[in-house]
């Protein structure tokens, strides 16, 4: 018995100092990972996090400079809504459009580069000659288009043109991955098989993909999220009230005058997290995939 | 070369024809012109009578023939709102967009080529982390919240430049823009000298340059950086989308009378004229730079030519 209590701990030991130091090994990128965590938390949790209502007015508490009172930590705005809770609100819209867009850009993207790369021919040149004009154009102004021809602002439409900017880059990842996955015997023999071309795309070569495409979605939501603000900030993207940072920084810039912290807050959140996610991206592909090192 | 220069003249027109193509049919899908700018009242009939107006009854293949037709002489129909022709309104704003994209280039390159020439040279050093802190910062920052911060600090608090608007080509009024739009292509000259000497300076001749006794300018300057120029040649290239997307945003913010300006005026008030108008100058702008950059790209590096 006492040798089983001896005994039983120690590979739990050892466990855990594997677990630390394959942490160790991976090198971790904490302060990213915390930045993100809290991200995450406050989307998910805004109601229960946010000590106001976003949109509640406060008569008697309007334009309170940040760190005056605890009741509102980061002050109010001109007609007394807290400016915390606005940012903790956000983060959601922030990011529920950024993983909205950047999901149905990876799907429409890696979908077009399965094919793309798989059928080869004239389909590939003229698909991916179309990816190379998306890629090097202007991304705001190629946003800006999307929704001039969408028919204006609205939360819809800046998904619909984020994702139109993104989905190039994971055509172009996916198809050149294709390229040689279609090379190797398990699809020539799945061909030989006589298994439609569908099915191999979607069970045999579309799993092998997907390691990029996460690494891509990682390494495109810092510049997703800033996308997303300066739609917002150019009145074209969420609706203006809602509490998104790029509105509360364009609401700041009407009022540099008088609240500067309206604009400044919001603008540090956003900076903050995509030098996260810009981190953490490199992270992953570094870890994951040091081949894609040079493709950035 | 002429064969090169030929084909990608081509296709810079193939692009632009889509790009208009794009945007007649799109914003015709999506909504009536005539319903937006009708009163909230306007009895059916009225609706019809504007919509004949603005000729909007015919069929929109014809209408967009006649569009084509009309921009190849400079026509590029009547502003709905403010009843002027749409080129005179995008030919004044042009000059302006591009004033302050060749300010925010200059500075983009007079600081962030020799900010990375230093990083490479002073490897590890606190300069270097500095510098890459720097680079890291300028990538991930909003534009539009940069300038506004700047607006505050510099403007607003010390008092030492205008807010907003532009006098001539006055310098005080390019300061904070263009330096707002400059920042992330700094950024980018930055790492990319920086990786681009020192991959140049860990080659031989380099290495045999120094051990022939070769004072050290010497090295860094005639052979290093004659060498590493190359990658950040091309991305002086690749830069015009970024100065382009800042211009956009930085226009907005000091009320800069530029395209992105009336763009965006364009899209809020549903003005089609000059949505197509200032998309298409706007699209080939950038075409015509990156077909510039992609021919002195080829010349220099005869490998582009023939690949």
């Amino acid at each position: 018995m006492a040798n089983q209590d001896l005994a039983t701990p120690a590979p739990q030991a050892g466990q855990v100092t594997r677990v630390v130091q394959k942490a160790r090994e991976l090198r971790l990128p904490w302060i990213p990972i915390v930045v993100l965590v809290v991200l995450m938390v406050a989307a998910i949790f805004a109601p229960l996090l946010a000590p106001h209502d976003p949109g509640q007015l406060n008569k008697r508490d309007r334009e309170v400079p940040p760190f005056e009172t605890s009741k509102f930590l980061l002050g109010t705005d001109k007609s007394g809504k807290d400016i915390l809770s606005r940012l903790i609100y956000g983060a959601r819209t922030s990011v529920f459009i950024s993983l909205v867009a950047l999901g149905t850009g990876a799907v429409i993207g890696s979908a077009i580069g399965v094919m793309s790369g798989y059928f080869g021919g004239r389909t590939d040149v003229v698909l991916m000659r179309l990816v190379d004009a998306v890629l090097g154009f202007p991304t705001v102004l190629l946003a800006l288009i999307i929704v001039a021809i969408a028919g204006g602002a609205g939360i819809s439409n800046v998904i619909v043109a984020v994702a139109a900017t993104v989905w190039a880059r994971f055509a172009r990842q996916a198809r050149g991955e294709v390229l040689s996955i279609k090379e190797r015997d398990f699809v020539t023999l799945a061909i030989v098989a006589g298994v439609s071309a569908p099915v191999i795309m979607w069970r045999h070569i579309f799993p092998n993909v997907i390691n990029t495409v996460l690494i891509v979605i990682s390494l495109l939501v810092g510049q997703t999220i800033l996308l997303e603000a300066s739609l917002s900030f150019l009145g074209v993207g969420v609706p203006p009230g809602d509490p998104a940072w790029g509105i509360m920084v364009s609401e700041g810039r009407d009022q540099i005058f008088e609240i500067w912290w309206l604009a400044l807050f919001p603008g540090i959140a956003i900076t903050v997290v995509v030098m996260a996610m810009n981190f953490f991206g490199d992270w992953l592909r570094d870890t994951l995939d040091p081949r894609l090192r040079r493709t950035r | 070369m002429a064969r090169f220069i030929f084909f990608r003249i081509i296709q810079a027109i193939a692009t632009l024809i889509v790009l208009s193509a794009a945007v007649f049919f799109g914003t015709d899908l999506t909504g009536d012109a005539a319903l937006a700018m009708a009163p909230g009242d306007a009895r059916p009939e009225e609706i019809q009578q504007i919509r004949e107006n603005l000729g909007l009854d015919r069929p929109a293949i014809i209408r967009y023939v006649d569009y084509l037709g009309g921009i190849l002489v400079g026509d590029f129909g009547r502003s709905y709102n403010k009843r002027l022709p749409t080129s005179q309104l995008v030919l004044e704003r042009v000059p302006n967009t591009i004033q302050l994209a060749v300010a925010a280039l200059l500075i983009a390159v007079t600081i962030g080529i020799p900010l990375g020439i230093l990083s490479a040279v002073k490897r590890d050093s606190f300069l270097d982390k500095l510098g890459k802190s720097f680079a890291i910062l300028g990538m991930s920052m909003p534009q539009f919240w940069l300038a506004i911060i700047l607006m505050w600090i510099f403007a607003v608090e010390l008092n030492l430049l205008p807010v907003f608007g532009k006098e001539g080509l006055d310098p005080r009024y390019f300061v904070i823009p263009a330096f707002s739009i400059a920042v992330f292509t700094m950024a980018g000259f930055m790492r990319l000298t920086r990786s681009a000497m020192l991959e140049v300076l860990d080659s031989e001749y380099v290495k045999f340059a120094r051990i022939k006794g070769l004072a050290e300018q010497l090295v860094i300057f005639k052979h290093a950086l004659k060498n590493a120029v190359i990658p950040v040649l091309t991305f002086g290239g690749i830069s015009f989308a970024g100065l382009l997307n800042g211009s956009i945003v930085v226009e907005v913010i000091f009320n800069w009378p530029g395209l992105g300006l009336l763009m965006l005026e364009g899209i809020r008030t549903r003005d089609v004229p000059i949505i197509e108008a200032t998309i298409l100058v706007s699209g080939f702008l950038y075409i015509i730079m990156s077909t510039l950059v992609d021919i002195a790209y080829a010349y220099v590096d005869p490998r582009i030519r023939y690949g």
